[in-house]
């Protein structure tokens, strides 16, 4: 007993933790390279490696150029994307699930989604194309985030129900609003377009869509984790962690704006995708436990990782390509049912 | 260290819950605070804290007046353990306990091995360092109230405000929990803990401080300040004050129910 002992006790669970998320960062480097392999026209993993190779150094290319294009134009920006907005809607999600002291919540908690469908809606109402479309729905996103921050600022009580209330509210207006701009859409071509849209889709991804994303992402993420020791404290309830030299306002403010920076970023390259944000959380919380040291990095791995899986899910079986936004509900909800359910029993 | 509290006043808009209060807590001494429910127990606390900011008077912790600190600060300073909770999320006792071992820090602190062991010191201190591993919802309330204090400890701060520690426990877990905070007390710490029943006074304070509607009703030694008179108004119960073991302990016993045998 006596000094050494937690420390010892913490390293114990330390190693175990740090099993599992290197096992899940092996898991999504296989998938990624797995996913650069395959579609409607496998490359070889050779020409693959000499691909990304020979971006840095000197190769012969022993490639058509049909393949490379299909490779750097479409396959790449795809596969990255999917990690990126699984893992940014992932730790969102966790995010936010602690912040607010509620496992129920989801990265859309305060509006982000439904601003930027309505900026989306907005966008191809206006005739716009695929960047006015991305960034107008970051910027809505970010803009009804900013307002329902505001009202629960200017409401009194309990800051964190107001929030939460405050970003239902604000919901079900912009919701209202794009029902709107579907009513005076042109039935032919616009209104397919903002449907589609709300479906969620990676299927257009393209490298733009990753050089625009990507800055607001990354912050946020780095935000996210750096912070992730905190949301611990922050989920025994305000009071409790300011009397731990928590300011909890300035914190909760900062983990929401960078929450809404990595949601809103994702949301406008690829549309509404739901469950993400919502569940691997709880998946991440029943592999790795609830102490967002370890639940953090396992939610953006899990999170990259299981957006993948549906998106090669999506482009691999069915040719007409289900938009990844009804296939991550259609396989993930079954399973995590599964889960709680075998949970039950033990 | 100590508190020093003078004139301390404190308004909910137009309700006024402290009125006038003047104390001098001295360093080491344990306090348990008396009053019936909504007489300003927990207000007197969250001032304290510094969670209620807008009161008048002052409040002087360990010679800092607490409206001049920031909340780092006051973290430095004082330790708060609430009544067990229920968390929403399943920490294990270590991580719970870890919470409050960044009180003082940066925003980007995180913790470090000598933070871990520090940490199990305190489990160890307050006698529960088998609990480490376990998590954190599925041990029993007094082993969490424990878990708490020793949080409050990890915290470093020589100065800790509870509320109502004992509320929801069993007997045997009453017991022990104030058996520890006594001990703690006599190992050099401040605390000053409300509570309901009297008789706890007697046995584990070395000084009573009773609320009645928002102002000091008596502030002394337990045997000086709870009288027969002072139970009957404060409660509106009758009592007979017993001495037992040569003074050495005193109970309050209702006067109706001795009536009734």
């Amino acid at each position: 007993m006596g000094p050494g002992k937690g420390s010892e006790i913490h390293a114990r669970k330390n190693r175990r933790a740090n099993a599992i998320l290197v096992a899940l960062g092996v898991i999504v480097v296989a998938l990624a390279i797995f996913s650069f392999l395959v579609g409607r026209y496998p490359i070889s993993p050779d020409k693959v490696v000499c691909m990304l190779a020979g971006q840095i150094a000197p190769i012969d290319a022993f490639w058509t150029d049909q393949e490379a294009t299909i490779f750097f134009n479409v396959r790449l920006p795809r596969v990255v994307l999917a990690l990126l907005v699984g893992c940014c809607l992932a730790s969102a999600g966790a995010a936010y699930q602690g912040t607010f002291q509620n496992p129920l919540v989801s990265p859309d908690i305060l509006g982000a989604s439904q601003g930027a469908a309505f900026g989306a809606a907005v966008a191809i109402l206006l005739g716009l194309g695929s960047f006015g479309i991305s960034a107008l729905a970051f910027g809505f996103a970010i803009l009804t985030v900013m307002l329902v921050v505001a009202v629960a600022q200017a409401a009194r009580g309990n800051q964190v129900l107001t929030v939460v209330l405050a970003g239902v509210m604000v919901s079900s207006l912009f919701s209202a609003g794009v029902s709107f701009t579907k009513l005076i859409a042109d039935p032919t071509d616009q209104l397919p377009a903002i449907t589609y849209w709300l479906m969620g889709s990676l299927t257009g991804a393209k490298p733009a869509d990753i050089t625009l994303a990507a800055p607001p992402m990354a912050f946020g993420l780095i935000a996210l984790y750096v912070l992730r020791w905190r949301i611990n404290i922050l989920t025994m309830g305000d009071e409790e962690a300011s009397t731990m030299g928590v300011n909890t306002k300035r914190l909760r403010m900062v983990i929401i704006i960078a929450a809404t920076l990595v949601t809103a970023a994702s949301v406008a390259v690829t549309g509404m995708i739901g469950w993400v944000g919502l569940v691997i959380p709880h998946l991440s919380r029943m592999l790795i436990g609830s102490d967002h040291r370890k639940l953090m990095p396992a939610s953006m791995l899990m999170g990259a990782g299981f957006l993948l899986l549906v998106d090669d899910v999506s482009r691999l079986l069915t040719t007409a390509e289900i938009p990844i936004g009804i296939l991550t509900a259609f396989i993930g909800a079954p399973f995590f049912l599964y889960l709680i359910t075998r949970e039950g029993r033990k | 260290m100590s508190v020093k509290i003078e004139n301390l006043s404190f308004s909910y808009g137009s309700h006024e819950v402290l009125r006038d209060i003047s104390i001098d807590v001295e360093e080491g001494t344990l306090v348990n605070v008396l009053g019936p429910n909504g007489t300003g127990k927990s207000t007197l606390f969250r001032c304290i804290l510094g969670l209620n900011r807008n009161y008048t008077g002052s409040i002087i912790v360990n010679g800092k007046d607490i409206r001049t600190l920031s909340i780092r600060e006051r973290a430095r300073e004082m330790a708060f353990i609430p009544q067990s909770h229920k968390p929403v999320y399943d920490y294990a006792v270590l991580d719970v306990v870890l919470m409050s071992s960044g009180a003082g820090a940066g925003a980007f602190f995180s913790p470090k091995k000598s933070h871990v062991d520090r940490a199990y010191e305190a489990l160890e201190r307050v006698g529960i360092g088998f609990l480490a591993d376990r998590p954190y919802t599925r041990i029993s309330g007094g082993e969490q109230q424990l878990v708490l204090i020793a949080r409050a400890l990890a915290q470093n701060a020589s100065t800790i405000i509870m509320d109502e520690p004992t509320s929801a426990l069993d007997y045997g877990n009453t017991v022990r929990v104030l058996s520890c905070v006594r001990q703690l007390s006599e190992e050099g710490l401040t605390i000053i803990q409300s509570t309901h029943q009297p008789d706890q006074a007697f046995l584990y304070a070395d000084k009573t401080l009773v609320l009645h509607e928002g102002h000091v009703l008596a502030y002394g030694t337990p045997k000086e300040t709870i009288t027969e008179g002072l139970i009957g108004k404060i409660y509106g119960v009758e009592v007979e004050v017993n001495s037992l073991y040569d003074d050495k302990v005193r109970v309050c016993v209702p006067t109706r129910e001795l009536a009734r045998r």
